[in-house]
Parts: C-alpha cells; structure tokens; sequence
C-alpha cells in the first residue's frame, strides 16, 4: 500500500491499513465512503473525491487476451476512488496523437509471439514509433508491461513504449513494471505506485488499491470453480496422428456465465513423471515439506516445472553458481539453440547441484500457470456447460518424450466425474456483430474451429439472418474433421450457409485455408464489402499471417486496391470490428 | 415404355442418361457422401458407396460422419490384362485406395477405400490404362467374362475376342461417363466401334439399345469352354458354352438364360436359379442373340418388384418356349438345337503348364481373391516384380484366382526366381478344400452384409480342414463358398458346401450343390454359428470318406446318403427342408 503520499501520521496510517486489509469489496465500497464522509464531516479540503476538480487522467491499453483491458478497468475504478477523472482508451479505437492532450497517462500493454504488439494495436504501435509522431512534453506517465519470460522478447512492447514516451518528452513518474504469466502482483504493487505518484491521491484510493485483489465475483482466475468434466473424448478418427479433444464441463450451481468469444482458464497439474524427473535430477525429497505440504504436492500443484528460458536458467544460476552455465548464457544466440525444444529437467541434469532444498529450488520456479482455450460452445445450446476443443500436445526432442502440460493433463489425467479448476476470462477482442443479420465469415482451420462452434451455437439459437460461411482445414478428411456431423447437421439446417474444406494431406499437394479463400476471393470480397465480418482463430505463427495476406490480395485482386490501399482498407476493418482474430 | 414402380426406376428416369447430380456431390467437400440417388447411379460407372462398418459407432461418438469410401470394379472383359496394365492397377491400389487390389468372382478388379476427393483421378487413371469402369455395376450388361483356360490359345483368343465384341456391343452409350470421369475437354462420347443397333421405340439415340430406363434389374454374361465350367455358366443371366470341333475349332455356342444367385432371407418368392438352355447359334450370330435376349428382358422383365427384375424371374415366368420365341422374332432366324457337350469340373487348374507353341502359364490360387501384403507372403511385391517382366499376359480367373499366361521360354527362369522368392512358387500347396473355396468380400465395406466372409472363411476351412485330414481327403477337392448375405456374389448354392451369411457369426449351411456347378445345393442346416460349422460337418464328412463310391463328388453323395433332397430346379429350392440332428 501507498503512504509516500499520506497526509496521515504514521500511527494513523496503520490503523486504516489494518482496517482495509482483507475486506470484501462490499466492505471496502462501504469504507472507503465512510471515510469520504469523514472527509466531509470534518470540513476537511484533502478529500478530492469530492472537491469537483478532478485531475484528469489517460489510460491507454493494448490487449490481445483481454488481460491489459482487464486491467485498465481494475485502474479506472481505483483511480476514480483515488479522486482521477480517468478515461480509458484501446489502442485499437485511437490515434497516438490524441496523446498529446493526456497530462496524466498510465499504459498497459501486452507483448505477442515476437515481441509483437495486440492485434488490436498494430496500426497504433507503427504510428507511435515513426518519425511523424508529435512530441509529448510534460506528459506524466507510468507504463506497466504484460509478457512471459518463457519468449525471449519478454514484454518489449512495454520497454518501448515506455522508452518512446520518454523520448518524445514524457515525465517517467513511477518505473515501469514487466510482468510474467502471473501479473497479479506485480501488477498491483505498480498501480499503488503508479497511482500515488501521480499528483492527487486520498486515503480512499489506498483502501481501494489494497482490494483490487480481493475477488469480485464468486469464482475467478485467483478462485477456480471446480468443474466436473460430463464428457471427453477424441474428435480424431482411427488413423489420425492428431489427438484433438472435445471436453464438456458442467457449471452447474456455480453461477458462472459466459459469451461465445471468451476463453477458459485451465489449471493444469503436472504429471507425475514429469515431477520424478524433477526430484531424481535435483536430488530432493519427494516426501520433504515445503510450508504445510509435501514437496512431490507443491510441484504439482503450484510450480511450473517444464518451462526453461533464459530468465529461468539466470534465477537457477543464481543459487548454482556454475562459471560453465554462466558462459553458456551469456553466448545468447547459442543458448537460444539449446533451449528450443529442452525443458527445466534439461538444465538441471546438464548442470547439476549437490545443496538445493526445497525453499532454494521452489524459488527459483515460476507459479504453475493456467492455460486458456477459446470457448468451444454457446450457453444458448448448452445450459450449464462450457465445451473445450483441446489439442494434445506431444513430441520428442532431444531423447526425451515432452508433453504440453494443460493438455496433456486434461487428455492423460483426468476423465469424466473427475473435476478440473477453471475460471473465465473474457475477451471482448472476438465477439459476434451486435446485430444478427450481419454476415460473419469463420476461418478456424484445427483446434481454430473452437470458438465459432460457440458462435454458430450461438446464431443457431438466436436464430440470426446473417449468413454464416466457415472454413476449416485440417491434415484429413477422414479423420480430422472435427465436429463434421454437427457442421453437416448445420448445413441441412440452412444455419450454416457455406462450409469450405481445406485437407492438407489428402492429395500430393498442400492445400490450406488462405488457398480456399483465394479460390473463393470475389465471394468474401462481395461479403465483406456487403459489411460482413470477418473472423480468424487458432495458429498465430503460420496460419493468421497467410490468412492476412490472403486477405490483402483479395482486396488488390477483387477490390483493385494497391498494396498501400488494401493495408489501409484492412486496418480500417479492424478498426471497425469487423476483422477479429483469436490467435496463438 | 412405362417407369416401373421402383424406386430405382424413377431415379434412372430423372438421372438423363445417368448423370443425375453426381458431379455436384463430387464437387462437395463437407461430406465423403453422395446423395442416395446418386449411389445408384454411380453403380452404373462401376462404383459402390460403402463405409467401414467396424467403425461407424466410434466415429458417431467422435461427430463424425460414418468412414465412406468407395469400390471400384474395373470392367476386364475375359480378365485378360497386359503386364503395363497389371502395374497401373497395382499403383492405383498403392495411391488412391487402400493398398489392395481384390480379384472378384467375376474376373474383375476391385479397387476398396477410395475416398470420394480420389475418385475421378482413380477412374481417370483406370482408363488411362485402357480399362473402364462404365457397367462394372448397375442395371446393365456387366463385366463378360471367358474361360482363361492358356492351354487352348486359339480357343481362348477366339472366346475372348467375343467376350470383348459382347461387352463394347452391350455398353451403355451416354456420355455421362465421359463427361463426368474423363476430363479431356472434348465431350467425346465413349468410341462406338461397331454398327449401332437399330432404333427401335423404347430405345433412343443417346441408348440405342437399353433406352433411358436401362435394364430392370443387373445383368450377366459369361462364355464357357468345356470341359471346364469355371465360370460357372448356369448362374449368369445369359451364357455361351463353346461347342468344339476337334480341339481348336468353334463351331458355335449353345446360349443359356436365366441363370441368377441372389434372393432374400425369408421371402420364398425369390430363389436361386440355374439357367436353361435356349438354343445353339453360329459364332457370328452370337451377338446379335446376346442383344436380342438383353432386349426381351429389357421388355418383359419385372420393374414394379425389384426382388422379382432378374432376368431369371422373366424366364421363369414366361417358360422357356415363350422367352425363346421373342428371341427368334428380335434375331429374325431360329435357333438351333443344343449341342452335347460335357462339363467336367469348376474350379482351376493349378500350377504348371506349358502350351504347344511352348510357352509356359502359371496358375497360382490367391486366397479369396485378396492381393496384399504380409511380412509372412509379399504377394502384391512379388506380382509387381512379375508385372516389370512378363512379356505375356495376366488373367484373372472366374474363382479369384490369377494365371500368369504366356511365359516364354527365355522368361521362365526369371519368373520362378521372382516367384521363388516370395514365396509364390507354392501357392497351391494348400488342402484341395481351400483350393476351391471362394468368398465374397463383405464386412466391413460392403453394406448388404449380414456376417463375416472373406475375413472369416480362411479360419473356417482351417477348422475343417482338420476333419478332412483326418479321414485323407486333402487332395479330394470339395467346393466351398461363403457369402456375407444370401445375394450370392461367390455363387454359394452351387457348391457342394455354400455358407451364406444371417446375422453376425451366423450362416445357412447349405449342401448338395453340383461339382461342376450343374445343381443347386440346398438348405441343410439355418443358422448355424459359423463356430459349429466344423462341428456340423464332421460326421458327414466321416461318412462321406468311409461310405463313398468310386468317383463320387461330395455333393452327389450328401444327397444319396440321405442328408438332403436334390434340388432339382430354381423354384423348388425352398422345398423339402428337413430339420436335421445336429451333430452338437
């Protein structure tokens, strides 16, 4: 908690931060008017909340997943409280120009793939970082980043944005925060900083600030709800070398809800094999405590054990000390080669240490993280219940067979009648047209179909005008169509307008979904024109990028746009809404 | 002429010429289906929607749409194929189906498991191989089959030139075909390289012989030179049994009619039938008569009751006489009296032969006709490699089993290394039971089937197998055929043991059937598992070895000793049944 700022003597402070610490939300709205109203009792003049002259304050966000969006609104509601008269602004809705009215400015903003910006911030990125952006003198700012130290480009696109804005004449007031998978921390202890150290700030926005953690709802990302899985099985036929699973959740009796775009958040827990490995290579014991549990629990349950980065191998090197390890993370480019496809065990086996216990191993490890997957139904046509589409994640490298976690746990571990933790997120960034008559088109090759079976669900149930066309593709037709009878049965129905089908190894050549838009261009081109929308989930490394660039061609194609022209038509699209993407 | 009152009469009416919508549900990639109408039809082109029956459950449980695929019967006149021939086949089966080639009983080739996006390319390549599929299947004069008997080349060449003449004559005309597979661009309708019948009011310019209804029901010819009847004349709807002047000269054919297998569990209007004599005729008025007998049965067979089409039924209903004399005012001359001419067995003559001008033929027995692959027997390999060689022929038999004709001198050595090494040399060294066994291919492609065949005949002759060694018949050939359904595609009722499929794992045990296919068997035992078929047999058999006269056939014996009536004629096949003591 803030008291840098505190007009409070010491003594005093304490007391009302012993007073604000575990609170409901109720408790803490109820207090923090209480305290108002001592303000206004005493005829104090300290109390901006209400003073009418509030100072106003910019938050501008860049969010992907939703989490930066998430977050602007956790910064709102504590600036408010804290006496700010804040707006907040998407980079996706804005220009960088608008900058130069905000004289106080908090940024969130996540890092993607490649040290890429949100889809929804791509144009504002470009134009923030050329040569034609104006200057900012005397802008107070703080910029928090979003990112996870297991990519190598962890959180650059807070690192530039709070470079840029510095360079273009801003005032840092509060250092800038890079926060890992899980920012929740991080994230809080920048907002009381950032916040306090803009100029105005009351005793309310402390009491705020310390209960933004607290839980708002029933069952969220820091309280699971544990769902019983009602089904699970193999979408891939025999002969199939995929293993794509549809996985029915009950949410019975917990309250939750949700809409056709969201995500759900996955704990996994780690295998057992995988937390073997472990205590072989470190030499521990499975059956040593660590707090109130076991060791072999806690590396289940709340250590990530198989992710390696550099960050990691630095924190392990740390308590190791190895002159070889060293060395070999300091020659980058080599170190990057040796990490891809190796995991923590990979480390430690290779630069083993005699003395870890387990307070010094467990610290070096990052929390188990959940993992999201695109909503694969519509409560519409499934009271009750949230459908995941999850790809099994399986391979060898390097001698060793690897899993990815979450999906591995959810395919290996756990089967109907068992219960998994799980919480919502929402992700405003894919949504359907607010009007059902609105054409959407779908490009959801492999697990990508997931979330537009919830928005066909969805359209089915409300039964929407707007025509709905779907691309899918997979590697066969006999095996991988995932979800063909309920597509077929959509199609009967008229529900489903068109369905095209892109087989890669049906036939010698390779045929992928930006091929079948190619060959469909003047159709999608009408349709979009028509004002459809357009929407693209699942791979972000290949797939998203082909589909964009079949997108710009058959604007030059159909809509006799250049190059510049169909860049420009796209990002407009985007801007409207009607271009969305779901990607990793 | 009137559309009769089956359904697959209306479709014929509708489908101009054949084409129904067969090239719109090739061009739909959501389903590996096409539409129920349009599976009839394809028949016509020689092809077969199926779908593997082992795993439909599991793909409805997965969403998806039960395994399709297709057969492909390629029409081989007399099953003679060239070397270059034998190779396409063999990498059609490798690249677009599933991996096999099946020999069928009406020496044809059979392609299983093509999916429809390989279809036209598959068909497309078969007739690049100077094969076709146009009435392997369907309402139509199908494949014509010859004896291949290599040890009368002169004969042969002459029956086979006819069994070609008989099978260009009686093709469907329509361009459908052409138009549909062959994507040459020119529309060129299938070569017509004789004179075109006249026009007569039923028929019409784009079908000069069958009209637009076609036939009501399939249709078969086969020409037989004795003493061999292996293809088994009297079970096809129109025959030529050779009529020999010394030992190469063909004075002309003794025509037969209304030979037919199928018919239905339960319904004793339908039965099978073994065909009559119509007539003797010259070898240049064979097939004039041939079109003639295609045209009465275009006429006055049943199209109101499908089970009743045959051209059996026809026979059967209008006698002999009368059938005879439509021939006679279609031909405009008289048929002769029949020759005599003696049939002496039915099955194949294995192994070695070498021919007057000295080449050498090899017939080998392939197990139900099936060609693939084992670690223990590289059949598919080892003909392929004979395939790059041979400098004669391939021909398929009428049991499914394979002659590698021609082999000249100078090529000997070569092929019995080849064949020596994989383990083809001994192929016929097996119990003259299996010698002279067939099965039809039933579970799990084919959707008439009511139990196991092809997959389960093998095991049962093993089992029987054991009895027959025990009492010293392995060299004394019994036929012995099996089919998944009572449609009778391995001819059971004219073997001496005929299984015919029920329910899963259950079979009619029919006996008594002709050594040379000169008489139907008849039900000895209904629904016997196939597990006590052995069981069954076995006293019998005893008795048979113990109890036999000098030269007598199984089947002759079964009905002297007592254990069956004779079924003397086609509508009596369903009389005289006698619960019998099962020896259980």
């Amino acid at each position: 908690m803030s008291s840098s700022n505190s007009p409070l003597p010491p003594e005093k402070l304490l007391q009302a931060q012993n007073l604000a610490a575990g609170l409901t939300q109720d408790q803490a709205n109820w207090l923090a008017g209480f305290y108002s109203g001592i303000g206004f009792a005493t005829g104090g003049a300290a109390a901006p909340a209400q003073s009418g002259a509030k100072t106003p304050l910019t938050v501008l966000y860049g969010s992907e997943s939703g989490n930066a969006e998430k977050l602007s609104g956790t910064i709102q509601k504590t600036a408010d409280k804290a006496g700010f008269k804040t707006k907040v602004v998407n980079m996706g809705d804005s220009k960088p120009g608008d900058l130069k009215k905000a004289e106080n400015l908090l940024v969130v903003i996540s890092t993607w793939g490649e040290g890429d910006p949100p889809d929804t911030a791509v144009d504002y990125y470009e134009e923030f970082m050329g040569d034609g952006m104006a200057k900012l003198d005397g802008v107070k700012f703080s910029v928090c980043g979003l990112g996870d130290t297991s990519y190598e480009h962890f959180c650059k696109m807070g690192k530039d944005f709070d470079a840029r804005l510095a360079a273009l004449g801003g005032e840092r007031v509060f250092d800038r925060a890079d926060c890992d998978v899980d920012f929740q921390a991080s994230f809080d202890k920048w907002l009381d900083g950032a916040i306090g150290a803009l100029p105005s700030a009351a005793v309310a926005a402390d009491l705020q600030a310390a209960v933004t953690a607290a839980p708002t709802a029933a069952y969220d990302k820091a309280n699971p709800y544990e769902a019983e899985i009602l089904e699970k099985v193999v979408l891939n036929g025999t002969g199939s070398i995929k293993e794509t699973l549809h996985v029915e959740l009950s949410l019975e009796g917990s309250g939750l809800t949700y809409q056709p775009g969201d995500a759900l958040g996955v704990y996994p827990v780690n295998r057992a094999a995988d937390v073997n490995s472990i205590l072989a290579a470190t030499g521990l014991k499975a059956n040593a405590k660590l707090g109130d549990k076991t060791l072999v629990e806690a590396l289940q349950i709340e250590f990530d054990i198989t992710s390696l980065s550099a960050a990691i191998a630095m924190k392990y090197n740390g308590v190791v000390g190895s002159k070889d390890l060293e060395a070999a993370i300091d020659d980058k480019a080599t170190f990057k080669d040796w990490i891809w496809g190796r995991q923590l065990v990979d480390l430690i086996e290779a630069y083993p240490f005699k003395e870890w216990t387990p307070e010094s191993f467990t610290e070096i490890l990052r929390p188990l993280a959940p993992r999201l997957y695109s909503i694969a139904s519509s409560l519409k046509a499934h009271e009750d219940e949230v459908h995941l589409t999850i790809a099994a994640v399986r391979y060898n490298s390097h001698g060793r067979d690897r899993v990815g976690v979450c999906s591995t746990f959810v395919a290996d571990e756990v089967n109907v009648g068992d219960k998994v933790r799980v919480y919502f997120h929402s992700n405003n960034n894919f949504r359907l047209p607010e009007s059902g008559d609105t054409d959407v088109i779908m490009v959801g090759p492999g697990t990508g179909i997931a979330p537009f079976r919830a928005f066909v669900e969805e359209r089915a149930a409300t039964e929407a005008k707007g025509k709905n066309w779907l691309f899918f593709g997979d590697q066969h037709f006999s095996y991988d169509f995932l979800y063909q009878l309920e597509w077929l049965d959509y199609l009967d129905d008229g529900i489903l307008t068109e369905l095209t089908t892109a087989f890669s190894r049906d036939q010698k050549e390779k045929v992928y979904v930006q091929h079948r838009l190619m060959e469909h261009g003047a159709e999608i081109w009408k349709q979009l024109e028509g004002g459809a929308h357009f929407y693209v989930c699942g791979d972000a490394s290949r797939m998203a990028k082909d589909v964009h660039q079949a997108l710009m061609d058959i604007a030059q194609e159909h809509g006799g746009k250049d190059a510049k022209e169909a860049k420009d038509w796209l990002s407009a699209l985007r801007k409207e809404k009607r271009y969305q993407r779901d990607v990793y | 002429m009137k559309v009769g009152k089956t359904a697959n009469e209306g479709i014929k009416d509708a489908s101009n010429y054949l084409r129904g919508t067969i090239l719109e549900g090739l061009a739909n990639t959501s389903t590996g289906s096409l539409s129920a109408d349009d599976q009839q039809l394809t028949k016509f082109h020689g092809i077969y929607q199926q779908d593997n029956r082992d795993i439909r459950r599991e793909r409805r449980k997965k969403k998806l749409e039960p395994a399709y695929s297709f057969m492909i019967r390629v029409r081989v006149p007399g099953g003679v194929s060239t070397p270059q021939q034998w190779l396409d086949m063999d990498r059609i089966a490798q690249e677009h189906a599933n991996g096999a080639i099946k020999l069928t009983t009406r020496q044809a080739f059979q392609f299983h498991g093509v999916i429809k996006g390989n279809l036209k390319r598959s068909i497309a390549e078969i007739n690049e191989a100077l094969f076709d599929t146009l009435a392997a299947c369907g309402d139509v004069n199908r494949n014509v089959m010859c004896n291949p008997n290599p040890n009368q080349s002169k004969v042969h060449g002459e029956v086979l030139r006819l069994a070609t003449d008989i099978s260009d004559h009686l093709s469907p005309r329509t361009g459908a075909y052409h138009d549909i597979w062959i994507d040459d661009g020119t529309g060129e309708k299938v070569k017509v390289t004789y004179d075109p019948p006249k026009i007569d009011d039923i028929a019409d310019e784009e079908e000069p012989i069958y009209g637009k209804l076609y036939l009501p029901r399939k249709f078969k010819t086969v020409i037989a030179v004795p003493p061999s009847n292996d293809v088994d004349i009297y079970a096809h709807d129109l025959g030529y049994i050779a009529i020999l002047e010394g030992d190469d000269k063909i004075v002309g054919y003794n025509v037969t009619v209304g030979g037919g297998m199928g018919m239905t569990h339960g319904n004793e209007e339908t039965f099978p039938r073994l065909a009559d004599q119509l007539g003797f005729c010259t070898p240049e008025q064979a097939i004039l008569v041939g079109e003639a007998v295609v045209r009465v049965q275009r006429d006055f067979g049943n199209r109101d009751v499908r089970t009743n089409a045959r051209l059996k039924y026809t026979v059967e209903r209008m006698g002999i006489d009368a059938f005879r004399e439509e021939v006679e005012k279609l031909c405009g001359f008289k048929l002769g009296e029949p020759r005599d001419f003696k049939f002496e067995h039915n099955g194949d003559r294995y192994g070695w032969i070498e021919d007057h001008t000295g080449n050498f033929h090899y017939t080998m027995f392939i197990e139900n006709g099936r060609i693939y692959d084992t670690d223990d027997y590289p059949l598919m390999t080892g003909l392929r490699e004979i395939a790059k060689t041979h400098d004669g022929d391939f021909r398929l038999t009428a049991n499914q089993n394979l002659i590698i004709a021609n082999i000249s001198p100078a090529k000997k050595a070569e092929i019995e290394k080849i064949l020596e090494a994989h383990k083809m040399l001994d192929s016929y060294e097996r119990s003259a039971l299996r010698l002279n066994s067939m099965a039809c291919v039933s579970l799990p492609t084919c959707g008439l089937a009511l139990a196991e065949s092809q997959r389960y005949l093998p095991d049962l002759i093993t089992e029987i197998d054991e009895v027959i060694e025990n009492v010293g018949l392995r060299h004394d050939a019994i036929t012995i055929r099996m089919t998944g359904c009572p449609n009778g595609c391995a001819r059971p009722y004219i073997s001496e043991i005929g299984f015919v499929g029920r329910a899963p794992g259950k079979y009619n045990l029919y006996l008594g059937g002709g050594f040379h296919g000169e008489r139907l068997s008849k039900l000895y035992a209904p629904s016997v598992k196939g597990t006590d078929a052995a069981k069954i047999l076995k006293p019998i058999i005893e008795d048979y070895a113990k109890n036999r006269e000098e030269g007598e056939h199984f089947g002759d014996f079964t009905i002297r000793a007592g254990y069956l009536k004779a079924t003397e004629n086609g509508r009596d096949f369903h009389k005289d049944f006698v619960e019998p003591e099962l020896a259980l």
